[in-house]
């Protein structure tokens, strides 16, 4: 494990959300069948931040969002949200701590309605704020409430982005995982998605942990950040931090994405 | 003319009683995509159960009211059935499962062979007959001395299985149960993610397809008056043909093709020749499968990942 762990500029310091930890990921192992994708890996995500894990295609980035939701499990390590060590749980009983995931490929419900899906997603917690808070996913995606009706797998890409958000926060959930939240989508769409996160996060406190390829916009957006490569963290720092690394710069910035 | 309608009557009976029994077989392929081979042995336990209980009503009890021993048959065929479904994919289903494709349809195979065995064990092989319980006949129309008639208790069968259907539809469409249900049958990774409790999930849907078996079982009892322990095979592959001409996996087409197979059996029987009726029935699924493998109402399959 070779984590550089760079010290916080005093300016930066000073924004950094001072929350308890909420999740932390100490050295997890996770395998597909007989192959290693994650090779112990320590990440903590604190109360009220956005962190985002950045890295290449096949670094276990979707890997390691999967494992903290139990599928596949982790082999070795630990993994403990908000006190609880929810490594050996099954993957229902993780969601029910209140973790909310918005998964790579999206994951509609292809032949529910719009609105089943959002109900889908306040399963959880049933009917107790289920119109205050589809209200509240209308306000932020307003193209969900012209959709409602229609199915999800007729909505186009950045609508099925963003109804995979929207449903991840019909839970309230206490830390939205955010799998790849811009891919595939026109830029504008983009900024529409981010921006909605860093509202969420600066309103209400919204804690999230987003995995991006895009990793100028995640870096931008998140408090801090961590690199993945091949399975591991190799660094880790202040979203500016890591922006300023020529390391980063060169592997996932000026190299293209 | 009278003819025709006369087994048009009777179609729609059998009809419905294939396609209570085709919604097991549909909805739980729809979710773990496996053939249930035993759904029609289920069917068959269901209506020994039904047999037992109407004895013991009627002959213990000394109930009369037709009625109330057929509502109460219907109440504990379905818990029963139930139950038993729920035990067999809890032993012999679940455990298999992420394991290779076939591995639980052969224990399905082999959980058909138990069920069957078991009955015949336990009841004897011979015909099990029930008192007729609703002999009532209602002349729809008479000419040239032909009559067509509609028993009550075709009636009974026809509205038991239209209630009960509605109900169905009600549960999988508009509660929260129905909606983890079919989320599951979409993506059971995703449906996790969401804090559906799979293996829950599959197991309703175990219980739900059985009770319905049982609906169907209790009916087949009253309607023919005899059941034995080898009735499960063949309505069991009939609603699994309905199921196919459906559309496997597809609600509405399971009912729809427990009606068209229920028709086509017979008016093949009422214009053809009575023995060739299974090989009628038979004929569909093969042609069904060659012409128009998605069925009716289904969607062309796509191999989930």
């Amino acid at each position: 494990m070779s984590t550089k762990t760079i010290a916080s500029g005093a300016v930066e310091a000073q924004w950094l959300p001072k929350g308890q930890p909420l999740l932390s990921v100490s050295g997890v192992t996770a395998y597909y069948g007989k192959i290693i994708a994650l090779k112990g890996v320590d990440i903590t995500v604190n109360e009220g931040e956005i962190v985002t894990l950045i890295g290449a295609n096949g670094a276990g980035k979707s890997t390691l969002m999967m494992t903290i939701c139990g599928s596949p499990r982790a082999r070795d390590g630990r993994i403990i949200f908000d006190g609880h060590d929810i490594t050996g749980l099954p993957t229902h009983e993780i969601m029910r701590l209140n973790i909310a995931q918005s998964p790579e490929g999206r994951r509609i419900f292809p032949r529910m309605s719009v609105y089943e899906n959002l109900q889908m997603g306040a399963a959880i917690t049933g009917n107790a704020h289920f119109a205050e808070d589809l209200e509240r996913m209308f306000e932020m995606f307003p193209r969900l409430k012209e959709r409602i009706d229609q199915r999800g797998g007729t909505l186009s890409g950045g609508e099925q982005q963003m109804l995979s958000i929207a449903r991840a926060l019909m839970s309230r959930p206490r830390l939205l995982l955010l799998d790849e939240p811009s891919l595939g989508l026109a830029p504008l769409v983009v900024k529409q998605i981010f921006d909605a996160i860093k509202l969420l996060n600066e309103t209400e406190g919204l804690t999230v942990f987003l995995v991006e390829q895009n990793a100028y916009h995640a870096l931008k957006l998140a408090h801090r950040g961590y690199v993945m490569v091949n399975g591991r963290v190799t660094m880790s720092g202040t979203g500016a931090e890591l922006l300023a690394r020529p390391e980063v710069r060169a592997a996932y910035l000026e190299g293209g994405r | 003319m009278e003819v025709f309608l006369q087994q048009l009557i009777n179609g729609l009976t059998l009809g419905s009683i294939y396609g209570l029994i085709a919604i097991g077989y549909t909805m739980v392929f729809g979710i773990i995509g496996m053939v249930n081979f035993a759904h029609g042995d289920v069917f068959m336990v269901s209506a020994f159960i039904g047999l037992i209980c109407v004895l013991l009503l009627t002959t213990v009890i000394g109930m009369s009211s037709i009625f109330l021993i057929l509502a109460i048959t219907l109440v504990v065929a379905m818990v029963f059935t139930g139950l038993v479904s729920w035990a067999i994919e809890r032993v012999a289903y679940r455990p298999l499962r992420g394991s290779f494709r076939l591995a639980p349809m052969i224990s399905a195979i082999g959980m058909s062979i138990l069920l069957s065995n078991f009955v015949q064990v336990a009841q004897g092989p011979r015909n099990k007959p029930l008192p007729p319980m609703v002999p009532d006949v209602f002349v729809v129309m008479e000419r040239n001395g032909y009559e067509v008639t509609l028993a009550y208790k075709q009636i009974i069968i026809m509205v038991v299985t239209a209630t009960l259907l509605a109900g169905f539809w009600w549960l999988v469409q508009k509660t929260s149960l129905g909606r983890a249900q079919r989320a599951c049958e979409q993506d059971r990774k995703m449906a996790a993610l969401l804090g559906v409790n799979v293996d829950r999930t599959i197991s309703l849907t175990f219980v739900i397809g059985a009770a319905l078996a049982a609906v169907a079982g209790v009916m087949y009892l009253m309607y023919y008056g005899v059941v034995n322990f080898a009735d499960g095979f063949v309505p069991g592959v009939k609603a699994f043909t309905a199921a196919v001409l459906g559309g496997i996996g597809s609600l509405p087409g399971a009912v729809l093709g427990g009606l068209l197979i229920g028709l086509i059996e017979t008016l093949w029987s009422a214009y053809f020749s009575i023995e060739y009726k299974d090989v009628a029935a038979f004929s569909i699924l093969v042609v069904t499968l060659i012409f128009l493998p998605q069925g009716l109402l289904g969607r062309p399959e796509v191999e989930k990942v």
